[in-house]
C-alpha cells in the first residue's frame, strides 16, 4: 500500500472555491466514496451485513425453516420479514452495500492504475544531499577510485533481486539511485482489480446460471428440459428452451450408514453411490457412470449433484372388485437423522369418492410412547408405512399443491369401529382391506429415491481465475519489498568513501540488512580487507 | 474401519501433552515474573539468567513432539486425515500453534510469548478432550474428498497464525497502554509486565507480520472452500453460516490491512480490528459449528 489513502490523486483542493456547484458537489461525494476511510467502513459494513443471514433461516437456503420461523414468532418475524433479514443476500440494504464498496473499488483502482503506470516509466528521483538523514543509511570505505566503486554498486544493484525484482537505476555524476518492488504496487492493483472480477462473475452466473432439482426413483431417468424438474430456478437472461438435451437414468442407489460406532455418530452417513445410465443426447450411447457426493456428472458446462436420498415405498390401490387403481413408487422426504420420512399417496382414481393416504414411511419402525411410529435407524432394518386414509376431493379448485402432503380441507378422514381415526400399519408385502368396501392398500416393496440437483453457472471459471490472481496479487503486495537505495562515494586519498541511503515504503524490517550485505558486497568485490564500515 | 485401541494411544499422548504444557506455562510464568527489576531504577533491558525460560522452552518442545504423535496415531487409527470433527480440528490447530511458536523461536527469541501461546493451547485442548470430544470414526459422504485435507488443512494452520497474532496484538495493546504510564508511579504488576515485554514497535511488527501471512492463507482456504463447495453442494458460493463467518473473518482483517496501510489511522483502531477479526473466528469455530444450521455440520456432536 502506497499512500495515505487509496485515492492518490493530486489534492486539488477546494478551499477557494466558496461555491461547490452542481459538479463540485458531485466530485465532492465521489472523493469522498472513494477514499480509504470509506472503503474501510463500507467493508466493516459489508461484514456486519452478512451476519445476519447466518442467524435467521434464509428462504434461499431452506424456505421450510423460514415459515416454521414466522409460525412461531407473531410478532416479530413479520417485521424481521419486512427488514429482509430472510433474504439477506438479496435484500435491498445488503446489495447498497456490496453496490457502494464496488464503486469505491472501481474509483480506487483506476486513478491508482494510471499513477502506477506513470510511475513504472519514471525514473528514480536523484540522491538526497544528506544521506544519513535517511531512515537506513551505512558507510565505509573501499579500496579503488569513485568511479570504480560507483560501477560496482551498479552491478551489484543491477542484479535481479529475491522478493523485489531488478533495481532501477539513475545515475547522476558520483551518486546512483536506484528503485526496486513496483511489483508490489502492480500485486496490490492486481488483487483490486481480480475482485472487481470476481463479483462481475457472481452477477454472470446469477444472470445466465440456473438451478434444477428432480427427485428420481430408482430406474426412472429424466431428461434436462424444464417439464424434468420438479423445482426450475432460472437466473434472468436464460434461454430455458436451450438447456442442453442430457439424459440420466439411476439403476441403483447404495447407501451406508455407521452401524459399528454407538453414540452421536452411530447412524451417521458413510457413503452415497448412484449407479447411473448417461446420454448426451436422446440418440447418443449410452454410458454406465457413477455419481457419488464430492463427484458430479458433467454435460459441457452442467453438472449434476446427488444431494439427497430417501426412500419410495412402492405401493398399490385396488378398488373392492381388485382392479389396480395405483401402481407406482411414491418418494417419501426424510425429516430426521433416522429418515422418517414424511408422504401421501393420492387415488384420484378412486370412486365415488377420492382417496388420499398420509403419513410416514419408516425404514426401521418402533413405536415411541410420545412420538408415535418412529425410526431408530436410517437404514432398512425394520421397514413399515404408518398411514392415514382420508377421503373426498384431492384438489379443490385445482389449486397447485405439495405432492408430499393431502390438502384435507375436502376430505374426511376414515375412522374404525370405536370411532377414532383409522391408522394403518404395513409392512412390504402386507395388504389390508379399508373398511367399507372402499378396496384395498398393498406394500409391496422399498425402492430408494436420488435427490439430484443440476446447474449451469457459466460465471464459475472467471469467478475461479478472479480468486486465484487475487491471491497471486495479495502475495505480491505483501511481500515484495518497494525500496529505494541511495549511493554517493567521495575520494578519501587513494581510497573511496561510499555511503548509502534507504528509504522503503510501508513496513520493511529488511532495509537496514540489505544496506549492511551491499556494502558487504562492493568492499569484497573492490577487494578491501576487513570491515571499515559503519553503519 | 477404526482401530480404536490407536484412538486410545493418541488420546493419552494428548493428555501427556497437557500436562507437560501445565510445567512448560508455569514455568514460563516464572520467567515472566522474574523480569522486574530487584532495585528501581536498574536497566529493565538489563541481562538475567531465564533457566525457567529455557526449561519452559525445551518442555514446549517436548509437548509439541506429544501432539504431532497425537495427531499421527488419531490418524492412523481413523485411517483418513484427522479433520473431521471439532475435537479433531482443536488438535491439529493446537499443534499448528506449538509447531508455529517453536519453529519461529529458533530463529527469534520468542521466551516473553510463551505463556500467552502455550495458556490457550491448553485451553482449548482441555475443551477438545473433554467437551468436544467425538469417537474416532469414518467420515460422512461429503467429507471424503482431497479438498479435506487441502482446505481444513489450511485453514487451521492459518487459525493457528491468527491465535498467535492475536495474543501478540493483546500484549501490543497492553504495552501501548503501559507506555502512556509514568514509569516511576507504575505498580509492581505493571512494572513486571512492562519489563517482560518486547518495545511496543517491535510488537507491532511481530504481530503484523504474523497477520500478513494468516491473511493470504485464509484468503486460500475461501478459494479452496469455494472449490469444493461447488463439487460438494452444486455451487461454490452458498451463504452457509460457515461461509458467511469465513467471509467475515476476511473482510475484518482485510479492513485490519488497509488500516494498517492508511496514515490516517492510529495503530491502536487497527489493533481493535485484528481483535475483531479474532473474536470472529472464535464465533466461526464455536457458536457456528455448535447452534447455526447449516452445511458445515461436522462438529460430530
Amino acid at each position: 500500500m502506497t499512500g495515505s489513502r487509496m485515492d492518490t490523486r493530486p489534492d486539488e483542493s477546494d478551499v477557494n472555491q466558496p461555491v461547490l456547484g452542481f459538479v463540485g458537489t458531485g466530485r465532492w461525494a465521489w472523493r469522498q466514496l472513494t477514499s480509504m476511510r470509506t472503503a474501510l467502513f463500507l467493508l466493516l459494513l459489508l461484514a456486519i451485513g452478512a451476519v445476519p443471514g447466518s442467524i435467521w433461516p434464509q428462504r434461499n437456503i431452506d424456505a421450510g425453516r423460514v415459515a416454521d420461523y414466522l409460525a412461531s414468532h407473531r410478532t416479530t418475524g413479520p417485521w424481521l420479514d419486512r427488514l429482509g433479514f430472510f433474504d439477506v443476500y438479496s435484500s435491498p440494504w445488503f446489495a447498497a452495500i456490496y453496490l457502494l464498496l464496488f464503486i469505491s473499488l472501481v474509483g480506487c483502482v483506476v486513478p491508482r492504475s494510471k499513477l502506477h503506470w506513470r510511475t513504472m516509466r519514471s525514473q528514480p528521483p536523484r540522491a538526497p544531499r544528506h544521506l544519513e538523514r535517511l531512515p537506513e543509511h551505512g558507510e565505509a570505505v573501499v579500496n579503488g577510485t569513485p568511479q570504480e566503486v560507483l560501477q560496482l554498486a551498479r552491478d551489484v544493484l543491477g542484479r535481479r533481486q529475491l522478493w523485489a525484482g531488478r533495481y532501477r537505476l539513475r545515475s547522476d555524476g558520483l551518486s546512483l539511485s536506484a528503485e526496486s518492488g513496483y511489483l508490489r504496487e502492480s500485486g496490490n492493483l492486481v488483487f483490486h482489480t481480480a475482485l472487481i472480477v470476481v463479483i462481475v462473475a457472481v452477477a454472470v452466473g446469477h444472470l445466465f446460471g440456473w438451478r434444477g432439482d428432480r427427485i428420481l426413483v430408482t430406474g426412472k431417468s429424466f431428461s434436462n428440459t424444464i417439464s424434468g424438474y420438479d423445482t426450475f430456478d432460472p437466473g434472468p437472461w436464460v434461454d430455458t428452451e436451450g438447456l442442453s438435451p442430457f439424459r440420466v437414468a439411476v439403476d441403483k442407489l447404495v447407501v451406508t450408514f455407521e452401524e459399528h460406532s454407538t453414540g452421536a455418530q452411530r447412524g451417521a452417513p458413510r457413503d452415497f453411490t448412484a449407479y447411473t445410465r448417461t446420454q448426451t443426447s436422446p440418440g447418443a450411447p449410452q454410458i454406465h457412470q457413477i455419481l457419488k457426493v464430492n463427484a458430479p456428472l458433467t454435460f459441457g458446462g452442467t453438472s449434476v449433484f446427488l444431494l439427497g436420498n430417501g426412500y419410495a415405498p412402492v405401493i398399490t390401490v385396488r378398488d373392492a372388485a381388485g382392479q389396480v387403481l395405483l401402481h407406482e413408487a411414491t418418494p417419501f422426504l426424510p425429516q430426521d437423522a433416522n429418515y422418517k420420512s414424511v408422504g401421501a399417496v393420492k387415488v384420484s382414481a378412486a370412486s365415488p369418492k377420492q382417496l388420499g393416504f398420509f403419513g410416514f414411511f419408516l425404514p426401521s419402525e418402533y413405536l415411541d410412547k410420545d412420538a408415535g411410529p418412529s425410526s431408530f435407524f436410517p437404514d432398512l432394518k425394520n421397514p413399515a408405512l404408518a398411514l392415514g386414509v382420508y377421503e373426498g376431493e384431492l384438489y379443490p379448485q385445482g389449486r397447485p399443491q405439495s405432492v408430499y402432503t393431502l390438502s384435507t380441507e375436502k376430505m374426511t378422514q376414515l375412522r374404525n369401529a370405536r370411532g377414532e381415526p383409522l391408522r394403518l400399519l404395513l409392512k412390504p408385502g402386507q395388504t389390508i382391506q379399508l373398511p367399507g368396501g372402499r378396496g384395498s392398500i398393498t406394500f409391496d416393496a422399498v425402492q430408494r429415491w436420488a435427490g439430484l440437483s443440476i446447474r449451469y453457472d457459466p460465471g464459475k471459471l472467471l469467478a475461479l481465475i478472479g480468486s486465484v490472481a487475487a491471491l497471486a496479487g495479495l502475495i505480491a503486495s505483501l511481500v515484495i519489498r518497494r525500496r529505494r537505495m541511495f549511493v554517493r562515494v567521495r575520494p578519501l586519498g587513494p581510497r573511496t568513501v561510499v555511503s548509502i541511503g534507504g528509504l522503503a515504503k510501508g513496513e520493511d524490517p529488511g532495509l537496514g540488512t540489505a544496506i549492511e550485505d551491499l556494502l558487504a558486497t562492493i568492499a569484497q568485490r573492490s577487494g578491501t580487507k576487513g570491515s571499515d564500515t559503519k553503519t | 474401519m477404526t482401530n480404536q485401541t490407536l484412538a486410545q494411544y493418541a488420546n493419552l499422548s494428548v493428555y501427556s501433552a497437557m500436562a507437560v504444557f501445565t510445567i512448560a506455562m508455569t514455568a514460563f510464568a516464572l520467567d515472566l515474573a522474574g523480569a522486574a527489576p530487584a532495585v528501581l531504577g536498574e536497566d529493565p533491558h538489563r541481562p538475567r539468567a531465564r533457566k525457567a525460560a529455557g526449561i519452559a522452552m525445551m518442555l514446549t518442545r517436548l509437548g509439541g513432539l506429544l501432539l504431532i504423535a497425537a495427531v499421527a496415531m488419531r490418524g492412523l487409527s481413523v485411517d483418513r486425515p484427522p479433520l473431521g470433527n471439532m475435537f479433531e480440528f482443536a488438535l491439529v490447530g493446537s499443534m499448528f500453534v506449538v509447531v508455529i511458536f517453536v519453529a519461529i523461536s529458533l530463529r527469534r527469541d520468542l521466551r516473553w510469548l510463551g505463556l500467552f501461546v502455550i495458556g490457550p493451547v491448553l485451553l482449548t485442548l482441555g475443551m477438545a478432550i473433554t467437551v468436544w470430544y467425538t469417537d474416532a470414526s469414518e467420515l460422512l459422504p461429503s467429507l471424503k474428498s482431497f479438498w479435506l485435507v487441502i482446505h481444513v488443512t489450511v485453514a487451521t494452520f492459518a487459525v493457528a497464525l491468527f491465535t498467535i497474532a492475536f495474543s501478540v496484538t493483546i500484549l501490543h495493546v497492553v504495552k501501548t497502554w503501559l507506555d502512556a504510564q509514568d514509569p516511576t508511579e507504575m505498580s509492581r504488576i505493571r512494572t513486571t509486565v512492562n519489563a517482560a515485554l518486547p518495545p511496543s514497535r517491535s510488537l507491532d511488527r511481530t504481530a503484523y507480520g504474523l497477520h500478513a501471512v494468516a491473511f493470504p492463507l485464509w484468503t486460500f482456504t475461501l478459494i479452496a472452500g469455494a472449490i469444493w463447495a461447488e463439487q460438494a453442494w452444486g455451487h461454490y458460493w452458498n451463504w452457509d453460516p460457515k461461509e458467511v463467518w469465513t467471509f467475515v473473518i476476511w473482510v475484518v482483517y482485510a479492513a485490519y490491512l488497509h488500516a494498517r496501510a492508511t496514515t490516517g489511522w492510529s495503530p491502536r483502531a487497527a489493533n481493535y480490528l485484528a481483535l475483531a477479526g479474532f473474536g470472529a473466528i472464535l464465533i466461526n469455530y464455536t457458536v457456528v459449528n455448535l447452534f447455526f444450521v447449516g452445511q458445515h455440520s461436522y462438529s460430530g456432536m
